[in-house]
């Protein structure tokens, strides 16, 4: 059984439910005929992809439904091999260079060249140019970022790209100037009970407006968290009501405790105890600037208004340390110590305030 | 030839006329082109706003010699167009194949490459032009010898650099390089010293707004007043930004005009209606990203020293619903920096205490910094700083 999220993905531009500007906007840069490069930024959960697999369907019918994976072996100039992953129809290729690492260069490159280099096979083909979508493109280095510039403005005839990241601060900015930006923002509250109510509407589920409330509140503006949360709800509990307990997801519940055992006991001890805790979170896959920003938002909720900047100062510190360094470890017990500190001298009326 | 050569007028109103020739049966061809390639200045004369460099090429073209040259300056300021421009002029069409090697960051440019592509074009004898008639000779000097474009040279890694030093000196009898890039301080100082240097400065607003104007009326535009300000504006004097942001808009304004007539016959309709859509200030902010006053007047409100209490809670209100919209932090904290530095009721000791801050943070979020953290960090600092 498919999980909510991909059962009721949208799959046309008709059947997005929230910022009909912005369909409107990219059904008729699919349909004028000179569809420009795009780079589609927006939080996580905001319906970026959906959204493009939705305008490609647009521009090319549903073709590019019928996709296969294909592993592609790539060679690096020291004669390294690398396999890297493609996802593709006859109109379309999905690739995501960021996995491949410091080689994703060469990806680019080879693969970009080849796909632009020849035109679109099927000539009933609605459109006379082949797309490549990049996921992650904020993760790119900037040598894979540059090889990009003159491959966009040489082959266009052929290949159009799209661009999906989270942020825009990481593209350089000559690739911007050459792209057409679309901003999909999180869906707001309102957005994401409506989505969740068609949901239950779908699935034959008994509707509760307080709860789906609560859950949009609780997922931060992000429906594929609250889609997920909702079907867990769900999976868990015979009768849902409106005052159905929602469930934190492992990982939040053990860094709630962290920081309750930061506030309580301020000690080396208590230290060592955490970095336990982190240890196990980070070996379970969690990245470590969800981590930390977890564990700030928990801690700055607890904390006095006089100290909440200083807390944010030094977290917005300890993850840029997180991001430039290669031990995460030091960085995020640097942080519990920072704020053991700061939040002890308070206690102890020395900080000038 | 030499006799020709030196006719310039004569020269470039050749060219004028067959390029315009060749414009029209290609029409359906550049219909899909972006602007940027469409408008791609064809002749050194039509390059925008760089008359100081334009001119030193025009009399190095004369001589009919030419030195290395290293383009440099920020993106989007006409330096690729600029060398393009050049070897049209200088080759014309039947030549240009043979006699130019442009190479880009999309090519593989290691010092492997360097030695073998790089070297064994460099090294090639030159092939006799056969088979051009007088005419062909008239309107192009065809000088002897070749051109090794090497575009976004700043890419390029040092062993590679250093591997063309050589190179550049042995074959300088039958090849030229031209160097290309934004940054020249990533070229290394050998190379740097082998070329004439041609600094391309930002574009002026008026330049570029006359560029802008063109396009719009061949275009057949519908400009609301005030966008070639707001495009310029947007563009930060990268004409290329601009006119992108000017192509999309264009678009839109199309599309949104043949949104409630029928759909049958797209690709006439649309046509048609980009000839009619209104293109409005506000359409292009949204294109380019720019967020809007009243977003900033509430973050702006909200870093605002109310009394006792802390401006935290308002300040994170607004930060996570910003964050939550996707609009980009880069683009947040410029606008925001020219907001608060030319607020004229903040005294300058906090002034400067702020431009610190917003360094600190510029920093970090080319880093690769989380968003969300650094943006907080940053509005906290200078509420903090503006409470005293």
């Amino acid at each position: 059984m498919a999980l909510l999220v991909d059962k009721l993905r949208p799959r046309s531009l008709d059947a997005l439910t929230y910022h009909p500007e912005l369909s409107d906007r990219l059904r008729s840069l699919a349909q004028s005929g000179d569809f420009p490069h795009l780079l589609v930024y927006g939080p996580s959960g905001a319906g970026k992809k959906t959204r493009i697999i939705a305008t490609l369907k647009e521009l090319y019918g549903p073709g590019v439904e019928k996709i296969k994976i294909d592993a592609r072996v790539f060679q690096t100039t020291s004669n390294r091999k690398l396999e890297f992953n493609i996802v593709s129809s006859v109109y379309h290729m999905e690739i995501t260079p960021a996995d491949v690492g410091n080689y994703d260069r060469v990806v680019i490159q080879e693969l970009l060249k080849e796909v632009a280099q020849t035109q679109q096979v099927d000539l009933s083909a609605k459109q006379r140019f082949k797309i490549v979508v990049i996921n992650e493109a904020d993760h790119l280095t900037r040598d894979a970022q540059a090889a990009l510039r003159r491959t966009m403005e040489k082959y266009s005839p052929n290949l159009r790209l799209i661009l999906l990241a989270n942020s825009t601060s990481n593209i350089i900015a000559p690739i911007r100037s050459r792209t057409l930006l679309v901003r999909v923002a999180a869906p707001t509250e309102k957005d994401i009970c409506s989505a969740l109510r068609i949901a239950a509407k779908r699935e034959g589920w008994t509707e509760a407006d307080g709860l789906n409330k609560r859950i949009a509140k609780e997922s931060g503006r992000n429906l594929r968290r609250a889609l997920l949360m909702f079907e867990s709800i769900y999976a868990q509990n015979e009768k849902v009501t409106d005052t159905s307990p929602i469930p934190p997801p492992d990982w939040e519940a053990l860094i709630q405790v962290t920081a309750d055992e930061i506030l309580k006991d301020r000690s080396p001890a208590s230290l060592l105890q955490v970095r336990t805790r982190l240890y196990d979170l980070l070996t379970h896959c969690i990245p470590p600037t969800t981590v930390l920003k977890t564990l700030t938002f928990k801690l700055v909720a607890r904390v006095d208004d006089a100290l909440k900047p200083e807390v944010i100062k030094w977290s917005a510190f300890y993850e840029h340390r997180i991001k430039l360094g290669s031990k995460v470890i030091f960085h995020l017990e640097a942080f519990v110590a920072k704020f053991m500190r700061i939040y002890e001298t308070y206690l102890m009326g020395m900080m000038e305030f | 030839m030499a006799s020709t050569f030196f006719n310039n007028k004569a020269r470039a109103a050749a060219v004028s006329s067959s390029s315009k020739a060749k414009t029209e049966t290609k029409e359906d061809t550049t219909r899909q082109q972006p602007w940027v390639e469409k408008y791609r200045p064809k002749t050194l004369d039509d390059v925008a706003a760089q008359d100081h460099t334009t001119k030193v090429l025009q009399r190095t073209l004369q001589a009919s010699n030419l030195p290395h040259m290293l383009f440099y300056g920020p993106p989007g300021t006409g330096k690729t167009s600029t060398i393009l421009a050049l070897a049209k002029s200088l080759f014309g069409p039947a030549l240009y194949r043979s006699r130019i090697l442009e190479l880009n960051a999309s090519d593989e440019r290691g010092i492997g490459i360097v030695r073998d592509k790089v070297k064994n074009f460099a090294r090639a004898q030159l092939s006799q032009p056969t088979g051009l008639d007088a005419a062909y000779l008239a309107q192009y000097p065809c000088p002897p010898f070749k051109i090794i474009i090497l575009d976004e040279a700043d890419s390029m890694t040092q062993d590679a650099q250093s591997a063309l030093r050589r190179t550049m000196e042995t074959y300088s009898r039958i090849t030229r390089f031209c160097l290309v890039c934004n940054y020249v301080t990533r070229i290394i100082e050998p190379l740097a010293s082998r070329c004439s240097k041609f600094r391309f400065k930002s574009l002026d607003n008026s330049a570029a707004g006359v560029r802008l104007d063109n396009i719009a009326r061949m275009e057949n535009l519908n400009l609301e007043d005030g966008v070639v300000e707001t495009l310029i504006r947007c563009g930060e004097g990268d004409l290329r930004r601009a006119i992108t942001y000017l192509q999309s808009a264009a678009r839109l304004a199309g599309a949104a005009k043949t949104g409630g007539k029928d759909v049958d016959e797209d690709a006439e309709m649309t046509d048609a209606g980009a000839d009619q859509g209104i293109i409005t200030v506000r359409s292009i902010e949204e294109i380019a990203g720019v967020i809007p006053d009243s977003i900033l007047d509430s973050l702006v409100q909200a870093m605002q020293p109310k009394g006792g209490a802390s401006a935290f809670d308002a300040v994170s209100t607004v930060v996570t619903d910003l964050v939550a919209d996707g609009w980009s932090a880069t683009q947040l904290v410029g606008q925001l920096y020219r907001r608060v530095v030319f607020t004229e009721t903040i005294p300058d000791i906090q002034k400067n205490k702020i431009v610190l801050a917003f360094s600190e943070m510029d920093k970090r979020l080319v880093d690769g910094a989380d968003e969300h953290l650094s943006v907080l960090d940053l509005t906290l600092r200078i509420a903090g700083i503006l409470r005293g």
